[in-house]
């Protein structure tokens, strides 16, 4: 086997490992940090993509009275009314929409709402989701497949079909901007929380049968120290990819709730999907500028969440992960032992995980 | 035994449904409150019988399902399966074209990203597939009208036929609600093209959104799979890298493939929903969304079950196929 | 010279790419193999075996990088040098000049075609084969090694063959293009020693019927004394001694070969110390109450859907008394772990008796035996996963205590942590690191630690060695023994190692699926066994002595 073709030059290889050199700075350990450092070509490109694009959307979404040149219900200035479906100009650079509103007023309005409802419904659902897994996944029994049962079901439902039905109960379809925004996350949770129940109640699953929660088990700790202790914090590693995926869901189901007419009222908030919704007509007629700006701010807001997602699914696996190859034999002989010297069972962690 | 499931998922989606659109009252005042009078409106709910109590109307609402009745509309009073049965085929057609772009677009290319991983190749294809992913079928749609027929005019607007061409369908007596069926019943080259044109934007729209899911799909199960120690020992003795993934990686990536592409189906249909009220394609989703502007919860009620009836059924037989997929589980 | 040899292994090195940085498995090795010749290659886990036997059919994947030269010889006396060959030709070479038998027979099998067809892959792999043809020598090779009904078993999947024919089928896809030499990495690791003992003599018979050379890939020095010729011991990816094997266990050059050798444990080794122990015991010991007495034992699982359940443990009765440590042995199935699971009240008793530390287990669950469990301490068997990986080592150590009260916080029970883990001879410091910071040899330590926290009158020991490697294992048994006699605990120590029971325990129990076939002292049961299933299971284990080897197989072979 020849020196493996790599795509491009990889970047320059430290030329120690540099958890050898001390533990490093605090912030090279904080979660994402971290990984970006871990990561390498383009795996480093993908998540690096994705923060800054999501970057861009939280910082839009919290700076927006200072982004957005006017409110997201304005329709005129003391100098008069905009007019409808103006063309992009000097002063709508994204033009206007059919109702007279400022199209890239409503963009940058836009993803405070989207945010908003995105941080609501994963909390809400991950609350939820992960409590209902633990506990059904620990004790198991009657109310455990029950549950899996009802969760499975409501896990194959169509998710938006399911949102809608949340959102007519919630609010009747139409609201303020705080009732919508809750009526669209409070309906998101629902369809989320059947994922989480399900992750984390496998992840529960099978850590109940690793060795350390039957070490707990033999000594009699009570049920409650076991899930707090043993439990709970091993089940959960996953879920920030999840969240990641799912943030991106979010983003896409609203303004699927949107189109379909059950977002929030123009005038309580602005929303993307309501705003393409309005646009169809538009686009017919060759009025392209209502139509593109809301949705690619969707896409780049889902986009940019779902980069990161998948970029930290694949560092999280050593299988996919991609490390950088140097062309020439390197490196020292067993240099990863944890304890050299002081003691010479190098036992079952070998330098190579290719032993077995 | 598992796939007896089946019947329990299926009760758990029809009574959530029932659940949901009775927790916000009674249809009638939400689709006619306040464009009659309370006598008028109490007079009809009367004759409908949802003044009665609750589980006497779940009760009728079971055994009506059972023997396939879903009640009348209210806003056009039509029976909810007439509107299944005249508009299910449009909505079947344009899945099955999706599926079909899905399968050409997103198997191979997720081989190839596989094998190729973390190569130039994959790197784009990827890419590709999370735009995809992150695009909503809806404003894959409105751009592809923008550029297709309203820049370029390559294609129609909206619709499934013109009006020359359901005028010839007419004439021939096709009317199996499968628009190339009953284009080829005309006999009519012209219609068939007719036909094809409309349905060009619509199907790549909504398959190109599920074949980025399935590019994913493909690419993690066979990333796995040609991971695994029968890929290496059939490497050992040979065989080309080209036949590992094609024949040795690719029969065993299959299984878990076939489960999770089966679970897609609930996403392809609430992307036919919103691809239909896109393109005004006259299928279920189209009506779905106008009976959802007209309030009218019993035709919504109706559809939405028998929507995630076929979810629950597509799962069942999905998972019957990848059994029989597996000799682990045949013999 | 260049004509005599199948496999020419020059000044070889490879390193990987890891979190970590590069790190180099093999350094300057360099080996030769001769047509018919079994070279053993031996060492422990990171020694670089494995690496030096994948590189040999260039399978080292892509975070690999290698230098040096690995040359073949083909039938056709062309040669290959697999380290700077091209793809294609690397692949002609494969399972032609060279093939391999793989560690796991069940994952080195493709689930979803049958094996005739994986079969004729290989052929396909090298020239056009017509069906029939390929069929024809599919069956063919089945015979050879071994497959009975060739013609109807070359249409079954892998999952209707038992372990041992699986490995058969491995050995027949390795031995259908009549390659020149075999790599075996671990063949026999993953089955049970009966049925080792038959893959060992197939493997020894192929190679005198065929001529071909076999690469044998172990840890295990019984293994390499049954079958090797040759024999190259690797250290930390260097070959510290190369020689033939009756000159290697006679006379052993290097250090760490003798000590590798010092620490196989080898049957008969414990009873003279079991007989001291045993001498020493004061009267009527042995009519006091014991600690675990299982009558009529029988633990079954249920069947799911109505089909009848699988009876795990049938019928056993055994005692253990204070202080006294009952070594069980049986091979995988043969219900040992469930009888250690169910004696610390982790798998329910269907039926019979089971009383541990004067509790009846049976129907037992929560409050009733609050009183018996600190007077139980468990060790598992594999340390990568008996630690929750989000404490540190003194707060898994500390963990018996707090639950049962004799410390309010992990924090305050330090003291006696530090004390436990200097018993097992890990520093204080130690306490401070996480679990994967530890070897496996270190973490069993600190989990036998775990186990003694509470000072229990019972230890429970499921298997602790059987993950870690030899030398390491022989440390952990004789700390094991050291602790016992300090301590004077009873133990039940569950192993699918006769040598390994021997060496620690009072008396030995033998299981054979579910059922206790033999019991008794270790004199009685492996001196004079009285039962067919121990004579066989004894007559399987090899011995780490080629000699003595080599005289045992003549006499099983005319038993």
């Amino acid at each position: 086997m020849t020196a493996p073709e790599t795509q491009g030059a990889p970047p320059p290889v430290p030329a120690a490992p540099e958890h050898l050199q001390g533990r490093g700075a605090w912030f090279k350990r904080l979660p994402v940090v971290h990984q970006v450092r871990q990561s390498v070509g383009l795996q480093r490109g993908m998540l690096v993509t994705g923060l800054v694009l999501c970057a861009v959307f939280v910082v839009t979404a919290v700076g927006a009275r200072w982004i957005a040149p006017y409110g997201w219900s304005q329709l005129r200035t003391p100098e008069g009314a905009f007019g409808a479906q103006q063309p992009p100009s000097a002063e709508h650079w994204f033009g206007t929409t059919v109702g007279g509103y400022d199209v890239l007023s409503r963009v940058v309005w836009g993803a405070q709402t989207a945010l908003l409802v995105v941080i609501v419904a994963v909390t809400a659902s991950i609350v939820v989701g992960v409590l209902l897994g633990l506990v059904s996944g620990y004790f198991g029994g009657w109310a455990d497949r029950v549950l899996v049962l009802v969760a499975d079901a409501v896990y194959a439902f169509p998710s938006l079909l399911l949102a809608i039905l949340l959102a007519i109960v919630i609010s009747g379809g139409q609201s303020s901007m705080w009732g919508g925004v809750l009526a669209a996350a409070l309906s998101i949770t629902v369809v989320f929380v059947p994922q989480y129940f399900r992750v984390v109640r496998a992840e529960v699953v099978r850590i109940k049968g690793e060795a350390f929660v039957d070490a707990a088990r033999v000594l009699g700790t009570p049920h409650r120290r076991i899930m707090t202790r043993h439990v709970l914090r091993n089940s959960v590693r996953t879920l920030p990819l999840i969240v990641t995926l799912n943030a991106s869901e979010g983003i896409l189901t609203l303004a699927g709730l949107g189109f379909l007419g059950f977002g929030i009222e123009p005038t309580a908030a602005a929303e993307w999907g309501y705003d393409l919704q309005r646009a169809v007509a538009d686009v017919t007629s060759g009025i392209w500028w209502t139509a593109l700006f809301p949705g690619l701010a969707i896409v780049l807001a889902a986009m940019g969440m779902t980069l990161v997602g998948e970029s930290l699914n694949d560092l999280a696996d050593p299988r996919l992960r991609v490390r950088s190859r140097s062309r020439k034999v390197a490196g020292a002989v067993a240099a990863t032992s944890v304890d050299a010297g002081s003691d010479a069972d190098a036992g079952t962690t070998g330098p190579s995980k290719e032993e077995s | 035994m598992r796939f007896l499931l089946i019947i329990p998922t299926v009760f758990i989606l029809v009574t959530t449904v029932f659940v949901l659109m009775r927790a916000t009252g009674d249809p009638i005042t939400a689709a006619l409150g306040g464009r009659l009078t309370p006598d008028q409106l109490a007079e009809r709910i009367q004759a409908a019988g949802y003044d009665r109590p609750i589980l006497v109307q779940y009760w009728e609402y079971l055994s009506g399902i059972l023997t396939g009745d879903f009640g009348t509309t209210i806003s056009d009073n039509r029976p909810v399966t007439e509107v299944l049965t005249t508009y299910g085929a449009a909505t079947l057609e344009l899945s099955t074209y999706a599926v079909l772009v899905a399968l050409v677009l997103g198997v191979p290319f997720g081989m190839i990203a596989a094998y190729r991983r973390d190569l130039l190749p994959d790197a784009v294809l990827r890419v590709l597939a999370i735009l995809a992913y992150a695009t909503p079928v809806f404003f894959a749609g409105l751009l592809l009208k923008l550029i297709f027929s309203v820049w370029l005019g390559w294609f129609p607007v909206a619709g499934r036929v013109s009006t020359a061409g359901e005028i010839e369908m007419r004439k021939a007596g096709a009317d199996s609600g499968f628009m190339v069926v009953d284009a080829l019943a005309t006999g009519d080259p012209a219609v068939l093209l007719d036909v094809l044109s409309h349905a060009v934007l619509p199907s790549l729209a909504l398959g190109l959104l599920t074949a980025g899911v399935f590019l994913r799909l493909v690419r993690t199960n066979m990333i796995s799979t040609l991971g695994t120690e029968f890929v290496v020992s059939a490497r050992s003795r040979g065989v080309k890298e080209r036949r590992l993934v094609t024949a040795h990686a690719w029969r065993p990536a299959l299984i878990p493939i076939i489960t999770v592409a089966g679970m897609q189906i609930a996403m392809l249909l609430v992307g036919a929903v919103l691809t239909e009220t896109t393109f005004e394609w006259r299928g279920l989703g189209f009506q779905l969304s106008e009976y959802l502007q007209a309030r009218d919860f019993v035709a919504v009620q109706g559809i939405v079950v028998v929507m995630a009836v076929i979810v629950a059924v597509t799962n069942f037989l999905v998972d019957v196929i990848a059994a029989l997929v597996d000799p682990r589980v045949r013999y | 010279m260049s004509t005599s040899r199948v496999a020419h292994i020059e000044d070889l090195a490879v390193s990987f790419a890891t979190d970590a940085g590069p790190v180099r498995a093999v350094d300057g090795v360099s080996l030769d193999v001769a047509p018919g010749e079994v070279l053993a290659i031996v060492g422990e886990s990171g020694s670089g075996k494995t690496v030096t036997a994948k590189t040999i059919l260039g399978l080292l994947p892509e975070t690999a990088t290698a230098s040096g030269a690995v040359v073949l010889s083909g039938h056709d006396g062309a040669q290959t040098d697999v380290v700077h060959v091209s793809g294609a030709e690397l692949r002609r070479v494969r399972g032609r000049d060279v093939a391999m038998v793989f560690q796991e027979p069940s994952t080195a099998l493709n689930p979803v075609y049958t094996v005739g067809w994986q079969i004729a892959e290989g052929l396909r792999a090298h020239g056009k084969v017509s069906a029939k043809e390929a069929r024809r020598r599919a069956v063919e090779v089945l015979r050879t090694v071994g497959i009975p009904d060739p013609e109807q078993r070359v249409d079954h999947y892998p999952h209707q063959f038992s372990g041992g024919q699986k490995q058969r089928v491995v050995i027949a896809m390795a031995l259908v293009l009549d390659p020149g030499l075999i790599v075996a990495d671990e063949p026999t690791t993953a089955l049970d020693v009966t049925v080792q003992a038959e893959i060992l003599d197939l493997l020894r018979r192929l190679r005198d019927e065929t001529g071909t050379a076999i690469v044998l890939i172990t840890h295990n020095m019984g293994v390499v004394a049954d079958l090797a010729d040759r024999v190259a011991v690797m250290y930390q990816g260097h070959v510290v001694e190369e020689a033939p094997v009756q000159e290697l266990f006679a006379d052993p050059q290097a250090e760490y070969t003798r000590t590798l050798l010092g620490a196989v444990p080898r049957v008969g080794e414990g009873t003279a110390r079991a007989e001291a122990r045993a001498a020493s015991r004061p009267e009527g010991w042995a009519d006091g109450e014991p600690v675990v007495r299982a009558e009529h034992l029988t633990i079954t699982y249920p069947g799911r859907f109505r089909r009848p359940g699988f009876t795990a443990v049938d019928d056993v009765s055994l005692t253990i008394r204070p202080g006294e440590v009952l070594g069980l042995v049986g091979e995988s199935g043969s219900g040992k772990t469930t009888i250690a699971r169910a004696v610390a009240g982790l798998q329910p008793v269907t039926s019979g008796s089971l009383r541990v530390l004067g509790t009846e287990m049976r129907g037992a669950r929560g409050r009733a035996l609050a009183g018996m469990r600190p007077r139980l301490g468990f060790v598992f068997q594999d340390p990568a996963t008996s630690f929750n990986p989000l404490l540190t080592i003194a707060e898994c150590v500390a963990e018996p205590l707090v639950v049962h009260g004799r410390a309010a916080s992990p924090a305050a029970a330090r003291g006696r942590v530090d004390e436990l883990l200097e018993a097992v001879q890990l520093p204080r410091s130690y306490g401070d690191r996480y679990p994967h910071e530890l070897s496996g040899g270190q973490r069993q330590r600190a989990s036998l630690a775990r186990g003694l926290a509470l000072d229990p009158e019972l230890l429970v020991a499921d298997e602790p060695t059987s993950a870690l490697d030899v030398s390491v294992q022989a440390r952990v048994l004789e700390l094991f023994a050291d602790l016992q006699a300090e301590l004077g605990f009873a133990c039940l120590f569950v192993s699918h190692d006769l040598a390994v029971v021997d060496l620690l325990a009072d008396r030995i129990a033998v299981l054979y699926r579910g059922r206790l076939v033999e019991s008794g002292t270790g004199a009685e049961v492996l001196g004079s066994p009285s039962e067919d299933y121990t004579r066989r299971l004894l007559a399987s284990l090899p011995v780490p002595d080629p000699a003595e080897q080599a005289r045992r197989r003549v006499s099983l072979a005319t038993a």
